[in-house]
């Protein structure tokens, strides 16, 4: 069954290359990548690149990854051939084959290994091989971000089942869909407090959709058919299965359950997808009769593939878009609806629109209080229709008017034919004065800061650089803080899931794990990690993982020595006092050459684009080392606390 | 809503006043569009007050005592999930009652909370979110039979024992435990008869106080377990 498809090949790393064959992954993991030659332009290291990119199907939706899909169903309706019996871990395995797995992230350990003894025998299930389970986790997050398919992790028990815990809680915040397994002690000794036995489930009961602990081989198939039935259904998140080794060990010849069979085994799971048919005429009702309407736009508008839908809607009504940190790329940035990013960093002028609305119409977003401030005085004027698929999040933290249950897709679907095209001379006014205050707070922005000017490199002009020397059709991975405001704010955002954020739980150390997800869920992207040199130093032990599987991330570290964001609070909150501010940080140089990254170094504006450009040429991970101001500050910034009307755009403070 | 919403807010075009990017102060809640002058033009809904009140936080409103009935999947693990759940999310559970239903797999909780109506319709919002649970009906104005049990182990000497039985009588309890200085009274009635039986005991001496928290039904021929989502 060799047969690979060659297509387009273009310089850089991220060139688009699709082929359905699944053979040679056997020879791939023998196949040592470290002393990889450094031109980055060998035989050996394009035919990696190739093999590497081979185990996925890009281009979702086409018609093409329909037959692999169509292809891999039916391999595995036939039995498997085996010369020995079937046990809990092949049914592991043949169910994450089942579910559409192609990548899972995870570290082995004791109670763990009988999956890693059945595992070369499943060459569709690619294992990358991390360097701490944390890494896993993100990786399997960013993953399921940019493809949108269930992220798979997995580790050990005790320590490997912890170290897992952020990155599934950064998957739940962000309802991100995920399946972690992990392994537990034999049953029998459960709760004896045996070696790296902990107990897990009860640790990730709070923090998951639902979780698991098997304890017998015949209940696998269920649990995982329900599991990633669970992930990815209705509002998604993490789902955790913690297995005993013995279930791993024991035969079974259970079959796995068909999608019917697993909906009616869950009678207790229900979402709500269409939204009631009254509301929806309500909300048409309130659409007409506003003036001053504003769209805010969330992540669940990307989990619902529902970006065209919003804009046809947008269009239609002629309702400015403004878009939460999760919601970016809900709309393309260009759009002349596309107002902007709202928030306690966001940009005035929304933050100005949204107080002074008539109507909020939200759509899969959750009101979080970094979006709304204080409470009492957000967007004091409006009535607000909510549209979430959770029930639990309407009304949780704002009242509203007219909540809609539902999947955004779906409602919005429901709800353009029902309301009236406005003309856009209707709201002239209206978009006349959102201009003014678009203009007046864009050039009292960062890009006004003029701090290029004095030869400093500022952060605001380097995300700008990414996005316009990848055309802004990369995947941008923000790891948290600073930095991760300018990205969202100055990179430009074309496409959805474009732009990659922990955003609820705000989990340092995310970008380079979850950027190792997303470039190999989506081969046919240019994936940029931009992360803080205090995230960088969280989880820089995956630039191995990113150097043995041959994973083309772009890393660019925005270094100002500082935690800069920490540093900001401590200056305007904290009356400067500075504690535990300043990072000292490795040459990120030799850091990288050691690991045989190549690595580039930009201190001055004008060394940006070259250093840039360099890291795009090389076929394979790279980083560049930002050197930008020290002391920069995000504004606008709203203090904890305060209303969206109260942010603070400058601070007179002398500079420490 | 009396106020017409779409004349609030409305920040007439005023070329004349000059753009003021100067935030508007912590205390006024208006929003920052109009600038002066633009907001003395504009069309005050409601004279009385020109700046619109502030935004309810839901949850703030005024608490009292609710009854939720969860009906959940049998599974290992689902009390915890409850329990844990009512934790995190800042509910404090003032009773719970499990027990099994007539289909075997079926449990049933019944659980009294207090909180504003809001805070509780967002907690059967939350367990609803659990995947074992099967349906949550906060029954606290629906017409119910509201019971609990409680057992009083209390002092009762030759001199008190008559007076404690004929109290036990009165709130239709009775005596299950007879010892020759003590007598477990057993009693079943609301929560606030349950409460008036043991202040009424108090002052006998109680030696030890079981309650079973409350456990409802409604009334007639309406059924909480017959609609679950199955």
């Amino acid at each position: 069954m060799t047969k690979t498809t060659e297509t387009t090949t273009t310089a850089g790393s991220a060139a688009g290359r699709a082929g359905p064959s699944t053979d040679g992954r056997s020879e791939r993991a023998t196949d040592g990548r470290s002393e990889r030659a450094t031109d980055g332009r060998s035989e050996r290291a394009a035919e990696a690149a190739g093999q590497a990119r081979r185990s996925h199907v890009p281009g979702d939706g086409t018609a093409h990854a329909a037959a692999v899909e169509r292809a891999r169903r039916e391999m595995l309706s036939e039995a498997r051939p085996r010369r020995r019996t079937r046990i809990g871990a092949d049914v592991v395995c043949e169910a994450l084959i089942r579910q559409g797995v192609d990548v899972l992230f995870g570290y082995p350990g004791g109670v763990i290994l009988p999956i890693y003894d059945v595992l070369g025998e499943y060459p569709e299930l690619r294992h990358v091989l991390v360097r701490h389970e944390q890494g896993a986790a993100h990786a399997a997050d960013g993953y399921a971000r940019a493809t949108g398919r269930v992220g798979v992790c997995m580790g050990t028990s005790g320590p490997g089942a912890t170290n897992l815990v952020t990155g599934i809680a950064t998957a739940l915040l962000d309802s991100v869909p995920m399946v972690a397994i992990t392994g537990n002690v034999p049953a029998a000794l459960i709760g004896k407090d045996a070696f790296q036995e902990i107990d897990i489930t009860g640790i990730t009961l709070p923090m998951t959709k639902h979780n698991y602990l098997v304890r017998n081989a015949d209940d696998l198939p269920r649990v995982f058919a329900e599991a990633f039935h669970i992930a990815r259904t209705g509002r998604p998140g993490p789902v955790h299965i913690d297995i005993t080794k013995d279930a791993l060990q024991q035969e079974t010849s259970a079959p796995h359950p068909s999608e019917e069979e697993v909906i009616a085994g869950l009678p207790g799971f229900r979402p709500t997808f269409d939204g009631h048919p009254r509301q929806l005429r309500l909300a048409a009702a309130e659409i007409a009769r506003a003036r001053r309407p504003v769209i805010l736009a969330g992540h669940g508008i990307l989990i619902a593939n529902a970006s065209a839908e919003l804009v046809e809607f947008a269009e239609k009504t002629q309702i400015p878009v403004a878009h939460t940190l999760l919601g970016v790329g809900a709309i393309d940035e260009r759009h002349p609806l596309s107002y902007g990013y709202m928030g306690m960093h966001g940009w005035k002028h929304v933050n100005r629109a949204i107080q002074s609305a008539d109507l909020l119409i939200a759509l899969g977003m959750r009101f979080d209080d970094r979006v709304t401030g204080n409470v009492r005085t957000y967007a004091p004027h409006a009535r607000i229709i909510h549209v979430d698929i959770d029930p639990s999040e309407i009304g949780k933290n704002v009242a509203v008017e007219v909540p809609i249950v539902g999947d955004v897709k779906r409602v919005l679907r429901a709800l353009i034919p029902l309301v009236e095209p406005v003309d856009p001379a209707a709201r002239a006014e209206y978009f006349a004065e959102l201009a003014e205050w678009r203009r007046e707070s864009e050039s009292a922005s960062w890009h006004g800061s003029g701090a290029w000017r004095d030869g400093y490199l500022s952060a605001d002009y380097v995300v700008s650089r990414i996005g316009e020397l990848t055309n802004h059709e990369a995947i941008y991975v923000a790891d948290v803080g600073q930095h991760q405001m300018w990205l969202a704010r100055y990179t430009g955002f074309r496409e959805p899931n474009s732009h990659l954020s922990s955003g609820g739980l705000g989990t340092m150390g995310f970008s380079v794990p979850a950027a190792m997800g997303a470039a190999l869920g989506r081969p046919d992207k240019e994936v940029w990690a931009v992360c803080g040199d205090g995230g960088f130093q969280m989880t820089m032990q995956e630039l191995a993982t990113l150097v043995q599987d041959h994973i083309p991330v772009k890393i660019g570290i925005m270094d100002n020595k500082k935690l800069g964001m920490i540093r900001q609070w401590q200056e305007i909150v904290y009356a400067g006092n500075y504690h535990s501010a300043n990072l000292l940080g490795p040459n990120y140089l030799k850091l990288a050459e050691a690991y045989g990254i190549p690595a580039f170094k930009a201190s001055k504006p004008e060394e940006v684009d070259p250093a840039i450009r360099a890291a795009q040429a090389v076929d394979g991970p790279a980083l560049v080392w930002f050197e930008i101001a020290e002391t920069q500050n995000v504004y606008p910034m709203m203090p904890a606390g305060k209303g969206l009307s109260d942010l603070i755009e400058r601070w007179n403070e002398p500079e420490e | 809503m009396s106020a017409d919403p779409n004349s609030n807010g409305r920040a007439p075009a005023d070329p004349g006043a000059p753009a003021t990017p100067t935030p508007t102060g912590p205390a006024t809640p208006t929003p920052t569009g109009p600038t002066p002058a633009a907001s003395a033009e504009r069309a005050a809904p409601s004279p009385a007050h020109a700046a619109p009140p502030e935004r309810a936080v839901p949850g703030s409103g005024e608490k009292h005592r609710h009854v939720l009935v969860a009906i959940v999947l049998n599974r290992p693990g689902v009390l915890n999930r409850v329990a844990s759940l009512m934790r995190a999310r800042n509910f404090n559970i003032e009773s719970l009652a499990v027990s099994h239903t007539d289909q075997p797999d079926v449990s049933r909780m019944t659980i009294t909370l207090y909180g504003d109506d809001v805070a509780v319709e967002q907690a059967a919002k939350q367990l609803y979110r659990l995947i074992d649970v099967l349906k949550v009906q906060d029954v606290t104005n629906e017409p119910t039979v509201e019971h609990e049990l409680a057992l009083v182990k209390v002092r009762a000497t030759d001199r008190t024992r008559s007076e404690v039985i004929k109290i036990v009588e009165l709130y239709r309890g009775r005596i299950v435990d007879l010892s020759a200085d003590h007598v477990i009274a057993e009693a079943v009635g609301t929560e606030s008869e349950i409460d008036a039986f043991v202040a009424l005991l108090r002052s006998f001496g109680i030696k030890e106080l079981v309650r079973t928290g409350a456990v409802v039904m409604s009334r007639g021929s309406a059924s909480i377990e017959e609609a679950i989502k199955r």
